[in-house]
């Protein structure tokens, strides 16, 4: 039989603030432990929650970016569970009325096609504290700094058919979140995390098939492997003549396998209700039009753009947008090299970023800066260098030894576009090659290209590569003919 | 000098007839003499409050005492106080010593007033008996052997028994107002959101609010200034501006429309005290009042949406006390689940446990819509036949409680008739008004108080007519015997 997965992703964002959802305790992450939770975030009695302003904000901003709809009252809700992180015995989270109603993004598929995915709302909601099994003689440590970290939870519809598809919504939502500046998006962290919603069914028909919740996954690559490895485990169970049952599992990177939480029978009945310490949210227009005149441009928009402005592909276009940094970088280092916008892409996501990944660096961090680049590029298409040269220059920019004009003039790698002297190194290599010569002129046409190969290799070794290669291809073509 | 109210005691103050340290020691005497047969304290703080009344004593010898500078207050132990317990009437919290205080404490130590002590109350403020605590109930002055009401049981013995000149309670069902007509003393509980929550330990969040327990409706309106106002810390406190409630004390209330609901005085109300309110509110007529009967129809329907809506939220409000961060721990628990079943189990009594029960059913799956969303509807109904009212009257009046003081342990193995005696105060908390309780005379010797609900924000008028019927009767100046 032939199946077909259905996926749903609910996407955890860390808002970026500086105080909780509900205090005025710091979220900076990395602090020892329970020294950022204060009295309202221990869940003292008596306490009352009081919501941060920028929170509601941030959440619009996302909503605009995915031209949801805002509706005009939104409602926090107490969800009702025990566990020791879990300070007051429930969660501050949206049920009926979040903040951000039904919007939609559009992903790239890697045939090149665009696919839209709905998303179904985002709600506000607090974090809960961290609980530490290991390192207390077989107690339980509690970590409250974490709890009350406002989170925004984008819930999506089960529109992604393949693992694939999962990983390009988050990586689409990761983008979008950063450029919004509202979520650093650091996965490491926690800032950005996942479950699953994962379910199969046979091709063709319309009922989904029954799901299991795949918990907290914060790598793509984790995304992905999770995603199909539970697919082949419910694909195997329906083969078998077996039901899959609806349960929440966790994945388990190390052995490559996800292992169920809890059976829907064990679930918490979360008992939700509102929460009567908070007032309803309620939302003006002319707030979120002010929200909207504030949106920076987002990553389709400058997609778009830089097809346009810029005559560059789609696909280094997506390239250089997923990321803002990286967006950046590249407006940048176009500026710096006089308009040359399809060199600079084609350095900036080929050698800036293989020596980024080699050394697990991001854009933000590297040692060759925009305007660097930039004026290394200038310097291609003003043939003072070759690209292969470049490479050289590349490379000692990379290790910091300057700028590209101090790193030419100091290697003397300015490329040799005296005629007098190309046209001397093209005789003596004719001189010394006799039999290729021969060779070259005895071959029909189309052959000559590959042949005349073995003169421009000799030419670039005796100059070091510093000879104009097109100088040299043209003298060359000239005098052999002769 | 003990029989003094707040007015006049901060007056004697003012004009150096005592000083806060004479005064204060005045009343730990009292409460030390008095407390082991009434139990309205569960913690008296001696030290503490020495040292506020010598600050204060201080303060006003250097020209900056305020109105109740100096003078001596017991809190209800619901209210958060930093570096005293604060116990909420519970076992789960014997061992809590707050590390904050409540914005109504603050408050008040802004103001120089002087904490002797925190008053007993029924546990977590569930009851209307002050039997449900774990100090043992308190006794009523005026007759030992009955109850002083609930949940603000011990605020409203302690006033009337002048071991305190006032104290502070919180009404989420008619805390503040049933006892202090029990016990024949001033309860006004303030609109909703009018004093902070914060720092008050949560019993039913959307109906609880914390307010004075005086000899008198001017003291109230003394208190009132002191601790009404929007906080920020409370974002269901109102950022309504607050009057000045002693500024209208004195006002005529010629002319004044009085509504008296048919409901409250039908069948299920003891006819002494009908007799008793019917006098009060003829007093109101000679003062120039006019009354007219109205209808409140969806009265009957406030007890069961009250004990939908307050257990709901309780249950919720409660989780809190698991054991892991403060309060009672369960000995050597042997698993998570252990340890919160029996440090809860341990920790809480039978009326909290009762209430968890009820508040988590009504919330559960398949049962929230019949339950909770439906009395959150009923509260709908009420709020609109109190506005409906207030269309046609200024205030509405009838009686606090359907009896007087009943005897200790009368009525706690019957929870269902222990809800019931709250019918008419309930209705006032759902909708959020406020009312006011005024002793009115005396039934078999027990104290007697007529209720007077207001519209949102009308403290001031209800403090007006409460205060105009005072100087105009004696009620409020009965003392019980064993305590002139």
């Amino acid at each position: 039989m032939e199946w077909e997965t259905v996926i749903g992703l609910e996407i955890h964002a860390q808002l970026a603030t500086k105080s909780k959802i509900f205090s005025g305790a710091a979220t900076t992450y990395g602090a020892e432990p329970n020294t950022q939770a204060c009295a309202v975030d221990l869940g003292l009695p008596g306490v009352l929650p009081v919501i941060n302003k920028e929170v509601i904000s941030k959440a619009i901003k996302f909503g605009l970016a995915i031209e949801a709809e805002i509706p005009p009252k939104s409602v926090f809700a107490r969800k009702n569970y025990f566990y020791p992180d879990l300070p007051k015995g429930y969660q501050i989270s949206q049920f009926e009325l979040p903040i951000v109603s039904t919007g939609h993004i559009d992903i790239q598929l890697e045939d090149g096609s665009t696919k839209r995915v709905g998303v179904t709302r985002a709600h506000l909601e607090e974090d809960a504290g961290k609980s530490m099994h290991e390192g207390f003689g077989g107690f339980t440590g509690i970590d409250l700094n974490r709890a009350g970290t406002p989170l925004l939870e984008i819930v999506s519809e089960p529109d992604m058919r393949n693992a694939k598809e999962a990983v390009a919504y988050m990586k689409k939502i990761h983008s979008l979140v950063r450029y919004l500046e509202i979520c650093d998006g650091n996965m490491q962290e926690g800032s950005f995390r996942c479950d699953a919603n994962v379910s199969v069914r046979p091709k063709g028909q319309n009922e989904f098939g029954t799901r299991a919740e795949l918990k907290n996954i914060n790598s793509f690559r984790f995304v992905e492997q999770a995603i199909n490895i539970e697919v082949e485990r419910q694909i195997d169970i329906l083969e078998d003549g077996g039901k899959v049952i609806q349960e929440t599992r966790l994945y388990d990177p190390n052995k490559n396998e996800t292992r169920s939480m809890r059976s829907k029978e064990e679930a918490n009945d979360y008992r939700y209700f509102p929460d009567p310490d908070l007032l309803p949210v309620e939302i003006e227009n002319s707030f979120i039009e002010e929200i909207r005149t504030q949106l920076p441009e987002l990553p389709d928009a400058k997609k778009h753009r830089f097809i346009n402005e810029f005559k560059l592909s789609e696909y280094d276009s997506t390239v250089l947008t997923a990321q803002k940094e990286m967006s950046d970088y590249f407006e940048a280092c176009v500026k710096a090299a006089d308009g040359e916008a399809k060199l600079s892409s084609n350095w900036i996501t080929g050698e800036l970023a293989a020596a980024l990944n080699k050394e697990n660096k991001d854009i933000a961090d590297s040692p060759v800066s925009a305007e660097m680049l930039g004026g290394m590029v200038k310097r291609i298409k003003d043939d003072t260098i070759s690209g292969k040269i470049a490479k050289q220059v590349f490379e000692a920019m990379w290790n910091g030894e300057g700028d590209s004009d101090s790193i030419i003039e100091s290697k003397g790698l300015k490329q040799v576009t005296d005629t007098g002297a190309i046209e001397k190194l093209v005789d003596d290599v004719i001189a010394n090659s006799p039999s290729q010569v021969e060779l070259y002129q005895a071959a029909p046409d189309d052959k000559k290209g590959k042949l005349i190969g073995y003169f421009v290799g000799q030419i670039m070794k005796q100059s070091q590569g510093k000879a104009n290669p097109k100088q040299v291809n043209e003298l060359l073509s000239k005098k052999l003919k002769s | 000098m003990h029989l003094s109210t707040l007015a006049q005691l901060s007056t004697a103050l003012e004009s150096k007839q005592i000083s806060s340290e004479e005064l204060t020691r005045l009343y730990l005497d009292r409460c030390n003499q008095f407390n082991d047969s009434l139990n309205c304290f569960i913690t008296i703080n001696k030290d503490i409050a020495l040292a506020q009344a010598k600050s204060a004593d201080k303060q006003r010898a250097a020209g900056n005492a305020l109105a109740l500078t100096g003078i001596p207050i017991a809190q209800k132990d619901i209210f958060c106080t930093k570096g005293i317990k604060t116990s909420c009437g519970s076992k789960m919290l014997d061992n809590f010593i707050a590390p904050y205080d409540a914005t109504v404490i603050e408050k008040m130590n802004l103001a120089g007033m002087v904490n002797i002590g925190k008053t007993n109350m029924d546990e977590f403020a569930m009851g209307s008996s002050n039997e449900t605590s774990f100090y043992g109930p308190v006794r009523n002055p005026w007759d030992k052997d009955t109850v002083p009401g609930g949940s603000s049981g011990g605020s409203a013995s302690a006033v009337a028994a002048r071991l305190s000149p006032a104290a502070t309670g919180t009404d989420t069902g008619g805390s503040i107002r049933q006892p202090a007509s029990l016990c024949g003393i001033t309860g006004l509980k303030p609109t909703y959101g009018r004093v902070s929550r914060y720092g008050m330990i949560a019993f039913a969040s959307s109906l609880d609010q914390g307010g004075p327990m005086t000899q008198t409706a001017e003291d109230a309106a003394l208190m009132m200034n002191v601790i009404a106002g929007f906080d920020e810390r409370d974002s269901t406190s109102a950022e309504h501006p607050v009057d000045d409630y002693t500024a209208n004390l004195n006002e005529s209330i010629e002319g004044l429309k009085i509504g008296l609901p048919k409901e409250y005085f039908g069948a299920g109300l003891d006819s002494n005290i009908a007799k008793i309110v019917e006098d009060g509110i003829k007093e109101l007529e000679k003062l120039g009042a006019v009354c007219k009967e109205i209808e409140l129809p969806n009265t009957q329907l406030s007890i069961p949406a009250y004990y939908v809506v307050a257990p709901a939220e309780c249950s919720s409000n409660l989780s809190r006390f698991d054991g892991v961060r403060f309060g009672y721990r369960c000995e050597d628990p042997k698993d998570l689940s252990d340890l919160y079943c029996r440090s809860r189990g341990e920790g809480f009594g039978k009326e909290v446990k009762r209430r968890i029960m009820i508040g988590a059913y009504v919330l559960s799956a398949g049962y929230y819509d019949a339950y909770y969303l439906k009395a959150q509807q009923i509260r709908h109904l009420i709020r609109d036949d109190f506005q409906n009212a207030f269309k046609n009257v200024d205030v509405i009046a009838g009686p606090t409680a359907t009896g007087t003081a009943f005897k200790l342990n009368e009525k706690i193995n019957d929870p269902i008739s222990m809800y019931l005696s709250d019918i008419y105060t309930v209705s006032v908390n759902l909708a959020g008004l406020p009312a006011i309780s005024v002793p009115a005379g005396f039934s078999n010797k027990l104290p007697v108080g007529m209720q007077l609900i207001g519209n949102y924000f009308e403290e001031s008028r209800l403090l007006n007519i409460a205060h105009r019927f005072q100087q105009a009767t004696d009620h409020h100046k009965a003392i019980p015997g064993g305590f002139e």
